[in-house]
């Protein structure tokens, strides 16, 4: 009897011990989860490829024909779309690089004994915290030719920043970086805070210069997080609607994500829309994927 | 215990049987976010003190309009009864069947006759000529031009701009004048302009201020009941035209690449431009010494003639819609018959709804009410407009996209860019059928 009792009092204490059993766990979170991710995400997923196929518009009550890959030919002859996609890395690749030159920099400068660092450092992180639509707004503002601070403080007169066609995607790509290299610096900072001591003082017993140091030392340990910071970014560049959408309406400045929104929502050509959002999704894994790929190479080193 | 339950049976059997019929005393108004739609708001105000039945003007800001208002259509909804739909939306949303065939009831009430002709045309028959009518014209509107009437009247102004155009300076009468003008007042070493136009080419805005010119120097887009557009929508008056209107691009204030209606507002209100180009919609906010300091010198002036002496304005202004999915299209109905009414197109011209009652426009009452509606009453009889097709948005993607590299960065010709645009047109035509 005193066995049964001690068994049944280790039991519940070990329930209580451990909180939610495992089956609770996966009825009360995994489940719903999954059932969410099914209805909202894998759902429409699958939906919109089949529409991709098809010639549906959503503006009409016209049934969907399927027409094949035909969406999938068009789009990819179509010299617009090209175009876009053109605008859409030049933007990726001018955004990115920004970002880290700057993100990096500023992590390297911050990396060091200096006073008000922690109030200077949340200072830094104030752009990303503000809303797309805001800072959109904002830097219309600043780059305004009659009255735009940009201009005064540059003396460059009413140079035109958004209306003129060859500048407009660079003013956008600033407004981007000035933005989002904080989210770089940080994850920099971290990197950089991780770097040993040690290897700094064995390399000053050694007398290696500042570029040595950086280069042998610095560079390789940072670069896996740094990295990361690289892939979440070119995600979100590739992605760029609202900035560009608010600062100007040039055609050279017309990211693809801009074009699907025009093609889905304003044309109500939903089938070929479907299409094209699939072909942005390939190549968004494509480039993730090869970003990995370094990313495992360069962990490896 | 029994008498509580046959009570509180009889309660819910009470509450169920009111229920129905207050629900039906609501209509609900779909509209972008502008003055008219708080004049609307006002005016069916008086409908439900006269009828009991509520209606609510509900609003979106001009970006999202065209966006929400369809995926609610696409979507077969019954949020909204009625709509204020834009005019080249009456081809998608009639073929589609979201709005409901008012012809009968346009018949009956002689609304052909009742209405300006030109808003029967563009707000209310699909397909062009066809008898077929999907909306009672609202809010007429189209593009007018406001000026700053103190540089204009300034002596030493008028001096020199005699000496060197050999005429008076005046409100222009034609788009030579009205070049000349801006070319005069642009001064940008004193943060002066010439002239604001539209230039914002993700809508209509870009489309709206070249079709002002392009209609004036006698150009179409296009055939509308045969779709051709070769010959038509690059025909020689519209490259004149185009080249005009990139000529007037010049004179206008820094960064206007990406200018409508608010901006083309704030040149006159910020002192930046000597003419402002607009929908009259828009210009009780220059009359209003709150939101305009230069009201009491602000002037206004219809479309300019074209080389030859035509003269038309690109037409904006919506017709308002039964929703084929409402739930109360009887009442939304009941609602059109007191809305054409002529005491209530009165009314709705009174608080600053521009009415499309070819009687109201035409009262001395009504044109001489504010210093532009008799503007807008010369115009009203001499608009065109955009396509209405159901690919409309298709066809005004591609124009702003052939000609907004020309009209605001010089790209190419004119011709080049509206030859393109033939191109484009006659492959979307050709994609849904239409030849």
């Amino acid at each position: 009897m005193a066995t049964v009792v001690m068994t049944s009092l280790d039991s519940k204490s070990r329930a209580a011990s451990r909180g939610l059993s495992d089956i609770k766990i996966r009825n009360l979170f995994i489940i719903p989860t999954i059932l969410f991710l099914i209805v909202f995400n894998i759902f429409p997923l699958i939906y919109s490829l089949g529409y991709s196929f098809t010639d549906f518009r959503a503006s009409t009550n016209a049934p969907a024909n399927f027409v094949g890959l035909q969406n999938y030919r068009e789009l990819l002859n179509d010299p617009f779309i090209w175009s876009n996609f053109a605008i859409t890395a030049k933007y990726v690749i001018v955004s990115v690089a920004g970002q880290v030159v700057v993100g990096f920099g500023t992590a390297m400068l911050l990396n060091r004994d200096i006073p008000f660092k922690g109030l200077l450092t949340t200072l830094l992180l104030l752009p990303m915290m503000l809303s797309m639509a805001v800072v959109g707004l904002f830097w219309k503002l600043l780059y305004d030719p009659s009255f735009g601070i940009i201009n005064y403080a540059l003396g460059l007169g009413s140079f035109e920043w958004l209306a003129n066609p060859d500048m407009a995607l660079y003013a956008v790509a600033i407004t981007d970086i000035w933005m989002w290299s904080p989210f770089v610096m940080l994850l920099s900072l971290a990197g950089l805070s991780a770097v040993p001591k040690h290897l700094y003082e064995a390399a000053a017993i050694d007398r290696a210069g500042p570029l040595y140091t950086f280069f042998r030392i610095t560079l390789p340990l940072v670069a896996p997080i740094l990295m990361i910071a690289i892939i979440f970014r070119t995600m979100e560049a590739f992605k760029t609607f609202d900035l560009a959408y608010i600062l100007t309406s040039q055609p050279t400045t017309e990211v693809i994500s801009i074009r699907l929104y025009k093609m889905a929502f304003q044309e109500w050509q939903t089938g070929r829309s479907c299409a094209l959002a699939y072909i942005v999704l390939i190549m968004v894994l494509a480039i993730t994927n090869i970003y990995v790929k370094y990313l495992n190479k360069v962990k490896e080193r | 215990m029994r008498k509580t339950v046959a009570g509180l049976m009889a309660g819910i059997g009470f509450m169920f049987a009111c229920g129905t019929p207050a629900q039906s005393q609501e209509l609900t108004i779909f509209w972008a976010e502008w003055d008219p739609a708080n004049y609307l708001q006002e005016l069916v105000n008086e409908y439900e003190a006269e009828t009991g039945v509520k209606v609510t003007v509900e609003t979106t800001p001009w970006a999202d309009f065209q966006t929400k208002a369809f995926t609610e259509f696409n979507a077969k909804g019954s949020a909204y009864d009625m709509v204020v739909g834009d005019s080249q939306w009456i081809g998608a949303a009639s073929e589609a069947g979201h709005y409901v065939d008012l012809t009968e009831f346009f018949n009956k009430h002689k609304l052909t006759e009742v209405m300006a002709p030109a808003t029967v045309k563009y707000y209310a028959e699909y397909p062009a000529n066809s008898g077929k009518y999907w909306s009672i014209p609202a809010e007429g509107d189209a593009v007018g031009w406001s000026y700053r009437k103190d540089w204009f009247e300034d002596p030493k102004e008028m001096e020199a701009f005699k000496a060197k155009y050999g005429y008076d300076l005046a409100p222009p009468k034609d788009w030579k004048q009205l070049r000349d003008i801006a070319e005069f007042f642009h001064r940008p070493d004193q943060k002066r302009y010439g002239i604001a136009i539209y230039t914002d080419n993700s809508y209509d805005g870009l489309v709206m201020g070249v079709e002002n010119a392009i209609f004036s120097f006698g150009g179409e887009l296009g055939d509308y009941s045969t779709y051709k557009v070769d010959g038509i929508i690059n025909s020689e008056k519209n490259v004149k035209a185009l080249e005009t209107y990139r000529e007037l691009y010049g004179f206008t204030p820094p960064g206007w690449a990406k200018s409508f209606f608010v901006e083309n507002n704030q040149a006159i209100t910020e002192n930046l431009a000597a003419m402002s180009m607009n929908y009259f919609a828009f210009f009780p906010a220059l009359v209003n010494e709150a939101s305009n300091p230069n009201a009491k010198v602000t002037g206004f002036f219809a479309n300019p003639a074209g080389p030859d002496g035509h003269q038309y304005a690109a037409l904006g202004g919506q017709g308002i819609s039964i929703v084929s999915y409402s739930e109360n299209k009887e009442e939304a109905m009941k609602f059109l018959e007191w809305f054409i009414k002529d005491e209530t197109q009165k009314r709705w011209a009174e608080l600053g709804g521009y009415t499309a009652s070819a009687k109201v426009l035409e009262s001395e009452e009504f044109q001489n009410a504010t210093p532009y509606n008799k503007a807008f009453y010369e115009t009203m009889f001499k608009v065109k407009d955009f396509w209405a097709t159901p690919e409309y948005a298709e066809l005004l993607i591609q124009m702003n996209q052939r000609i907004y590299p020309y009209v605001t960065a010089g790209q190419g010709t004119a011709k080049e860019a509206l030859d393109a645009l033939a191109e484009d047109w006659n492959a979307t035509f050709k994609k849904y059928g239409r030849h």
